[in-house]
């Protein structure tokens, strides 16, 4: 018997009144797979993510996760399904500490919250923030808040982690850091959707690229392949290949 | 919410000591009098807390609650004889359940205009009360004089039983508040006060957990609408349903700190005895002295200590470190 696919987005389109956010938007993804969503400002990657975490349902067109059909589902029953996420504009609960954020997360898979304290300082330890256990979420630097997302969408025991813009406004030692963290995700069989402007990043560590623009997907492939094509660099036309370097 | 220290133990034991030993020194029954709207009102603000300071509701809605209680036990008790703490427990049920009704359709309301639509419950509860015949409209219900016992939740030799009641009411709203704080509950709670998507992107049914919150809150706050029949034995919309009660809880507990456990209760050890012996010395001299001297607490606190009392304070243990 053929095992179902990991991910599969099925013709999803997503209208906004007159606007086509998302139109027929197909792909897949494979499990242990690291497929980045690239595309220029207001292509509608967040859109897409919002349509397969259960932020949005379809407007048509269908997400199968591991077989089952997710797009009707709500967010937080996606999240205890296994597919975890963070946003684009960085969201921690600001007036916890950066372990009392990881146990909340930690919390969907524990009813104690001693259990759970064990899993989130694992997590920290894992991400490199148990130093900072004590700091409030307030006080973190951008990247470290980034890096606390991360933390509390992978102590929801993910297998799927979709990461919205992490690597954004990150220093260059800071955006070393994120890599080599996703990297280290990675290596331990998680599987990876992100939405990323970094071109840097995107090349390094992804499989695949899907390019939306204007809402519809123009171009699948390797990194390689996706950076020499005449219309993915069109429409980025103005902006350099690598916005880093 | 770290462990307790020997430190807080034996201070939780003195003032409880100071608590019960406080009838006994002060003999006079206003001073007593006073204490019970303490606890009273001090169990209402643990109640609120649990929704606005932890699950973040701004209830200003929660008389609705208080005169469900109330009218329900007194209703039961003038019309089939239910014993009061039977009515007392039922009460709290009805509460929690119009919480739910009620809860419901607003989930999705956040800040201020869930804030908003709580007035709008209370006052619809309100109206609701003064024109239904069955429980007396306008005019209210007088409870009957039972016999005084325990049994009967009337007492008219002292005021020390009602004392010790309360007491035990606001030590329970504490414990609950506490199990709440530290259970899986309180962490949710706070992360919907946040924000809702960083809830529901970590796996918790926001709606769910709201209506929780409510129901907490609304089942404490009808416990103390019930205590407070037994206590006057009459009631009616004018006194156990108007909006500035509302008003006062969502005071003690901002001026005590919202959010944290024994914060409100703070709040009404500062506020009530400056609300009553105000109302009492300046009240004849027209109304409204002693919301003004409210007033400008609040006002010091909120522009010095948003975090309240309990944040000040706090903040000082922390310094002394």
């Amino acid at each position: 018997m053929k095992s179902p696919l990991f991910l599969e987005v099925q013709r999803v389109t997503k209208r906004f009144g007159g606007l086509l956010a998302n139109e027929n938007i197909d792909f897949t993804v494979k499990e242990g797979e690291i497929v980045s969503i690239i595309g220029p400002n207001g292509a509608g990657k967040t859109t897409l993510f919002n349509c397969i975490t259960g932020f949005y349902h379809p407007s048509s067109g269908k997400v199968f996760f591991r077989g089952s059909d997710i797009s009707r589902r709500r967010a937080d029953a996606i999240c205890k399904m296994g597919i975890a996420r963070t946003f684009q504009i960085v969201q921690v609960i600001s007036d916890m500490t950066v372990l009392e954020n990881v146990v909340t997360a930690a919390l969907l898979r524990y009813t104690k919250v001693a259990r759970a304290t064990e899993k989130a300082e694992e997590v920290l330890a894992f991400t490199g923030l148990l130093e900072k256990e004590e700091a409030l979420g307030i006080d973190l630097t951008i990247a470290d808040k980034k890096r606390l997302e991360v933390s509390m969408a992978l102590a929801t025991q993910p297998t799927l982690l979709m990461l919205d813009e992490s690597m954004a406004g990150l220093t260059r030692v800071e955006l070393r850091g994120m890599i080599d963290l996703i990297k280290k995700i990675r290596s331990k069989g998680m599987t990876l959707v992100i939405v990323e402007h970094v071109m840097e990043a995107v090349m390094e560590i992804s499989d695949r690229v899907i390019v939306l623009n204007s809402g519809k997907k123009i171009m699948e492939g390797v990194p390689q392949e996706v950076v020499q094509n005449k219309e993915v660099i069109q429409a980025y036309l103005g902006e350099k290949y690598s916005a880093v370097s | 919410m770290g462990k307790f220290g020997l430190k807080q133990i034996l201070l939780a034991i003195i003032v409880l000591i100071l608590l019960i030993s406080f009838p006994w020194v002060f003999r006079k029954p206003f001073p007593q009098h006073v204490m019970i709207l303490v606890f009273m009102f001090g169990m209402m603000a643990v109640a609120w807390n649990i929704m606005g300071g932890y699950a973040g509701m701004f209830s200003f809605g929660q008389v609705a609650f208080f005169g469900i209680g109330a009218y329900t036990s007194s209703f039961l008790l003038i019309t089939y004889q239910v014993n009061p703490w039977v009515g007392l427990i039922i009460g709290g049920l009805i509460a929690a359940l119009v919480g739910l009704a009620i809860g419901y359709p607003c989930s999705n309301l956040r800040g201020h205009y869930f804030a908003i639509a709580s007035i709008a419950f209370g006052e619809i509860v309100r109206t609701l009360f003064t024109n239904w015949k069955l429980i007396g409209a306008a005019e209210g219900l007088t409870l009957p004089m039972l016999d005084e016992s325990f049994k009967n939740f009337i007492f008219h030799s002292s005021k020390l039983p009602y004392y010790y009641i309360m007491l035990v009411f606001l030590l329970l709203s504490l414990l609950v508040c506490y199990f709440v704080a530290t259970s899986k509950m309180g962490y949710y709670f706070r992360a919907i006060k946040e924000s809702h998507d960083v809830a529901k992107v970590l796996g918790i049914n926001v709606v769910w957990y709201r209506l929780i919150a409510i129901m907490i809150s609304a089942f404490l706050t009808a416990m103390a609408g019930t205590f407070y029949a037994q206590y006057i034995l009459y009631l009616d919309p004018d006194s156990v349903l108007i909006l500035p009660i509302s008003v006062q809880i969502v005071l003690i507990s901002m001026l005590g700190g919202a959010g944290s456990i024994l914060g409100p209760v703070i709040g009404a050890v500062i506020l009530m005895p400056v609300s009553e012996v105000t109302r009492v010395m300046l009240g004849h001299k027209g109304t409204g002295i002693d919301m003004m001297i409210y007033g400008a607490l609040i006002t010091v606190i909120s522009v010095y200590q948003p975090k309240g009392v309990w944040g000040l304070l706090t903040g000082i243990a922390k310094r002394l470190k």
